[in-house]
Formats: C-alpha cells, sequence, structure tokens
C-alpha cells in the first residue's frame, strides 16, 4: 500500500527529516507519534507533495514523488491537515465541493457526497453555513468529510482529535475504525498515547527527523514504557 | 450654466472614469486577492489594450462598428494570453515571493513601454467610436407654471460615453456572478483562501494563477479599449491608471471586489466633480489624501479583511 523509503525533506536549507522509512497497509490503522517538532507534519504534507522532498513515496506502487502535487489526491489520497485548515470564508457545501473535485470519478460525485454526509448528519443540517463560523468539533468533521470526498484509498489524519471534547474525539475515533474497516489504509498523527493503545495496529515513532522505532499491535502493550519515554511523558 | 445642470455634467464625467477605473482596479484586486502578487505592471496592460484596439481598427478596416467590436474581443484576449505567459515565465520561476515579483513587475513595465515606444511610436493616437451621437439631458425648473422640463445649453452627454458605464456595470456584474457561482470562480477563492490546501485537493494551483494574472490583465486591456475612444492611444497613459487603481485598491482593500468597485465610484465621481468644479490637479491632490487617511486609520481599507 503506502510505502516511505529514504525520505528526507525540510524547508529551504533546514532539513527537518532524514531518511525516514515507514509502511502502512490497507485495512489497517498506522499511528505516527513524536515529540513537537519531531517532523511528524513535515511527513504527512511530504506525501502530499507540499514540502520539497528526496527519497521515494510510493502508493500501490505509482510513485507520489514524481506527481506534480495536486495531483497527489487523484491517486487517492486524502488530508486531513493539523488545525483542519478549512476554507474559511466557504460554505460546507462548498468546502465539500473543493473536495469533490479532487474524486476520481467526476460522476459519481453526487454518491459520493451523500455517503460522505450520511457519516455526518450534522454537516448535512449546515451546508450552507460559512465554514469559519462552525464549532471546533464541526469544523473537524468538514475537514474529515472533505478529505473523504477525495475516495481516498489512504487517509492521512493529522491530530484529528486536538483540542476537541470527548464525545467528539469519541465520533472521530469511529470513523477513523469505520474507514479501516472498510478496507483504507489510515495513517494517524496522534501526541495521546492513551487514544493510541486501542486503534493502532501499528506505531512508528520518529525522533529529530530520523525513524526511533517501531511498534505492531501485539508488542505495543510490552513496549508502552519505551514509547512513553520516546515522547518525553 | 447654473449649478445644478452643471453638477449632473460633472457626475456624469465621474461616472465615465469610475467606470472605468472599477474595470482596471477589478483586475489588480483579482490578482491581489488570489495570487498575493502587487502587479506594477497592470497599468501597461492598459496602455496595451488601447494601443492594440487601435492597431486591431486600423488594420481590419470594417466599418467603426465592426472594428470596435473586435477590438473588444482580440485586445484583451492578446493581452490575457500575453500576461498569463509573462506569469509563466516570470512570476512563477520566483514562486510567487510577493517582494521579488513586485520588482519583477516593475521590470516588465518598462519592457513592456519600450517596446511599445519602439513599435508604435511616441504619437497618441484616436479610435473612431463606434457610435457617439450626442444626447441633451433635461432639467427641471420651477417656473409661474410649477415644475417643467427643459434643456440648458451645454448639458449634453455622448451615447458612447453612457454605453461606457453601462458596458463597465454589465462586465463587472459578470465577474461577480462568476466568482460567486461558477465552479471556476470556487477553485480561485479556494486558492485565494489557502493555496496550499487547495493543493492538496487537486487544484493546479500555478495554473490558476496563470488564468488570474491573464485575466486580471484582460480586464485593463477591456477598460483600455473602452476608454481610448475617449482618450487616444498613447505609450504613457498606463501610469496615471496604475496610480488612480492603486488608491482604489487601497481605499477599497486589497483583495475585495466590492470594495474596489466602490472605492472606483467615490474616486471616479470625487476626480469628475472636483475637476469640473475646480481643477483636476486638485482632484488627484485629494485622492491621494484620502489613501493616506486610510492607510493611517483603517491600513486594511474600507472592505477589507484585517489579517490580509
Amino acid at each position: 500500500m503506502l510505502k516511505i523509503e529514504a525520505l528526507s525533506a525540510g524547508y529551504g536549507q533546514a532539513m527537518v527529516l532524514r531518511d525516514v522509512a515507514l509502511e502502512a497497509q490497507a485495512g489497517e490503522i498506522t499511528v505516527l507519534m513524536g515529540r513537537n517538532g519531531a517532523g511528524k507534519t513535515t511527513l504527512m504534507k511530504s506525501i502530499m507533495g507540499l514540502v520539497k522532498a528526496s527519497g521515494t513515496v510510493t502508493l500501490d506502487g505509482v510513485a507520489l514523488t514524481a506527481l506534480p502535487p495536486h495531483q497527489v489526491p487523484r491517486h487517492g489520497v486524502g488530508y486531513v491537515p493539523q488545525g483542519r485548515r478549512l476554507f474559511s470564508e466557504l460554505t460546507v457545501a462548498q468546502n465539500i465541493e473543493i473536495g469533490l473535485g479532487a474524486a476520481p470519478d467526476a460522476r459519481s460525485h453526487g454518491a459520493l457526497r451523500a455517503e460522505v454526509l450520511a457519516l455526518f448528519p450534522r454537516l448535512a443540517e449546515r451546508m450552507d453555513q460559512r465554514a469559519g463560523t462552525l464549532s471546533g468539533g464541526e469544523q473537524q468533521m468538514l475537514a474529515t468529510a472533505r478529505a473523504l470526498c477525495v475516495k481516498p484509498k489512504l487517509l492521512l489524519l493529522d491530530e484529528p482529535t486536538e483540542g476537541l471534547q470527548p464525545s467528539m474525539i469519541e465520533q472521530i475515533r469511529q470513523v477513523m475504525l469505520a474507514m479501516r474497516d472498510k478496507g483504507l489504509a489510515v495513517l494517524l498523527v496522534e501526541q495521546r498515547i492513551d487514544a493510541v493503545l486501542g486503534l493502532a495496529d501499528r506505531v512508528f515513532v520518529i525522533e529529530n527527523g530520523r525513524n526511533a522505532e517501531s511498534f505492531t499491535r501485539s508488542d505495543l502493550a510490552a513496549g508502552e514504557a519505551r514509547l512513553r519515554s520516546h515522547l518525553g511523558v | 450654466m447654473e449649478f445644478g445642470p452643471y453638477l449632473l455634467l460633472a457626475c456624469l464625467e465621474g461616472a465615465v472614469l469610475a467606470a472605468v477605473l472599477a474595470l482596471m482596479a477589478s483586475g489588480l484586486s483579482l490578482v491581489f486577492g488570489v495570487m498575493r502578487v502587487v502587479n506594477v505592471a497592470h497599468g501597461e496592460f492598459y496602455m496595451l489594450g488601447a494601443v492594440a484596439a487601435w492597431a486591431v481598427t486600423s488594420m481590419l478596416g470594417a466599418g467603426a462598428v465592426a472594428n470596435f467590436v473586435a477590438a473588444l474581443v482580440i485586445a484583451p484576449l492578446a493581452v490575457g494570453l500575453l500576461a498569463a505567459a509573462a506569469d509563466m515565465t516570470i512570476l512563477k520561476r520566483l514562486e510567487y515571493d510577493p517582494e521579488r515579483t513586485i520588482v519583477a513587475t516593475i521590470g516588465l513595465l518598462y519592457v513592456i513601454q519600450q517596446l511599445t515606444l519602439m513599435t508604435y511610436g511616441a504619437d497618441a493616437r484616436p479610435v473612431v467610436a463606434p457610435f457617439n451621437s450626442r444626447i441633451a439631458l433635461p432639467w427641471v425648473e420651477w417656473g409661474e407654471n410649477g415644475l417643467s422640463l427643459y434643456y440648458p445649453w451645454g448639458l449634453s452627454t455622448t451615447s458612447y460615453k453612457l454605453f461606457v458605464i453601462v458596458a463597465a456595470v454589465v462586465l463587472i456584474t459578470g465577474l461577480r456572478l462568476f466568482m460567486a457561482h461558477s465552479r471556476a470562480g470556487l477553485i480561485m477563492r479556494a486558492t485565494q483562501l489557502d493555496g496550499e490546501m487547495a493543493t492538496a485537493f487537486g487544484v493546479p494551483v500555478e495554473r490558476v494563477y496563470a488564468i488570474v494574472f491573464g485575466a486580471g490583465a484582460a480586464l485593463a486591456a477591456l477598460a483600455g479599449v473602452l476608454i481610448v475612444p475617449i482618450q487616444q492611444a498613447h505609450y504613457l497613459m498606463g501610469g496615471d491608471a496604475l496610480l488612480l487603481s492603486f488608491i482604489v485598491v487601497i481605499i477599497g482593500g486589497l483583495g475585495s471586489l466590492t470594495g474596489t468597485v466602490v472605492a472606483a465610484i467615490l474616486i471616479g465621481m470625487s476626480d469628475g466633480i472636483i475637476s469640473v468644479f475646480f481643477s483636476p490637479t486638485l482632484a488627484k491632490i485629494i485622492a491621494t489624501l484620502v489613501v493616506a487617511l486610510v492607510l493611517v486609520f483603517r491600513p486594511q481599507g474600507l472592505f477589507g479583511a484585517k489579517d490580509r
């Protein structure tokens, strides 16, 4: 599914990631962890082609790093960025429309829109409301819905539960589990170990822009202390 | 002429300037709004529109209406394509960096201006208006028999000037509807709000930038075509137009189409009225003073967002 090899990336002269390797499989939730500034968001942006990077990122054999950035979502990558980054002055319907624009088949837009809105009925009631006026939880729903409109094979979520109330966190968690069960590869950036333990099939830890350690679901419980030490908690 | 009819005449002159200014400044505002590029060469695209209109009407040699319609279509299209090419060969290479693109568009200004001087020459050349009948305007007076209409001597305009006002209203309304309701307008607004996120959702942002830069220049060229039957085409005519356009977009709020139109009406009308009653120089002094006051007390402009 997703295979990252020898990925180095940064901003201008400053290198943030060095020789990072990672894999994410379909039907699994892969979690990327690390301290603040470790390079998690840069890794997500590198997959999307939004930062200059060397190395290879392939999705089902397609080299995403060789594509112009705007073609990456068309190959089945949905992105929920940190801080949601909605088009705040556009309505909910227009944000959804932008997401649908990157879906592979224009003829299926109607069905895809209905399918996504069925996951987030609250958004369906607010289609004409400006995205910037939604509550934090609703904004996160919209950011997730917009990414799902791409009809992704790979869903990238960068700290989707940050700053949300528990009920909303649970709803986002349920959506991630539903997407996993549907066969999507989910790559999640998350800081909270408690949230990861019951959810992750694999965990990759990066420190100072390099691979530090990885865990599978079976050895995660035994390695919890090491994971905590990596994160400094 | 009495004060009332004289004021009406001044307002009509101001409305023509406001119409042309609104069109031209909308292009400047569109480019800044979507691309965050301050296009210093914008006035030269206006000049190129006027010069291209002269070239098309001279070469075609058909009737005045056919010549002018051809100029209205060909000149903005040619100038828009030229601007899109400039975007792809110059601004894209600078990665749309705000500071470097200012320097680049200053360079573009001089290149266009000097190439025009070398090929078109230094003479101002006229374009015949497609229609230009004089329309006498009525005024009211209170006489012995109550209110009555009369036609004061000298109170008139031309059908072409009214056409310029109507054409600008139609074009700007069309632009607003396009931005608000079309899929392309939605993509432009999304790119304006967050270019990186637009890319992450499949929008080819660099292509959008080329189209927007071309469309902005085409709007300036349209304004140039519309004005050239009133003012002659001249290779230096872009300078004043650029200054007024900057005044308009600063007062209206950079990137705000509504603000641009409101400020164009404000500046155009005040310029027309002050020029008729006092002097054109005083009109420019007051416009510049208004800009200074706006920059001090409301730097984001009348309709601009504070964080822009």
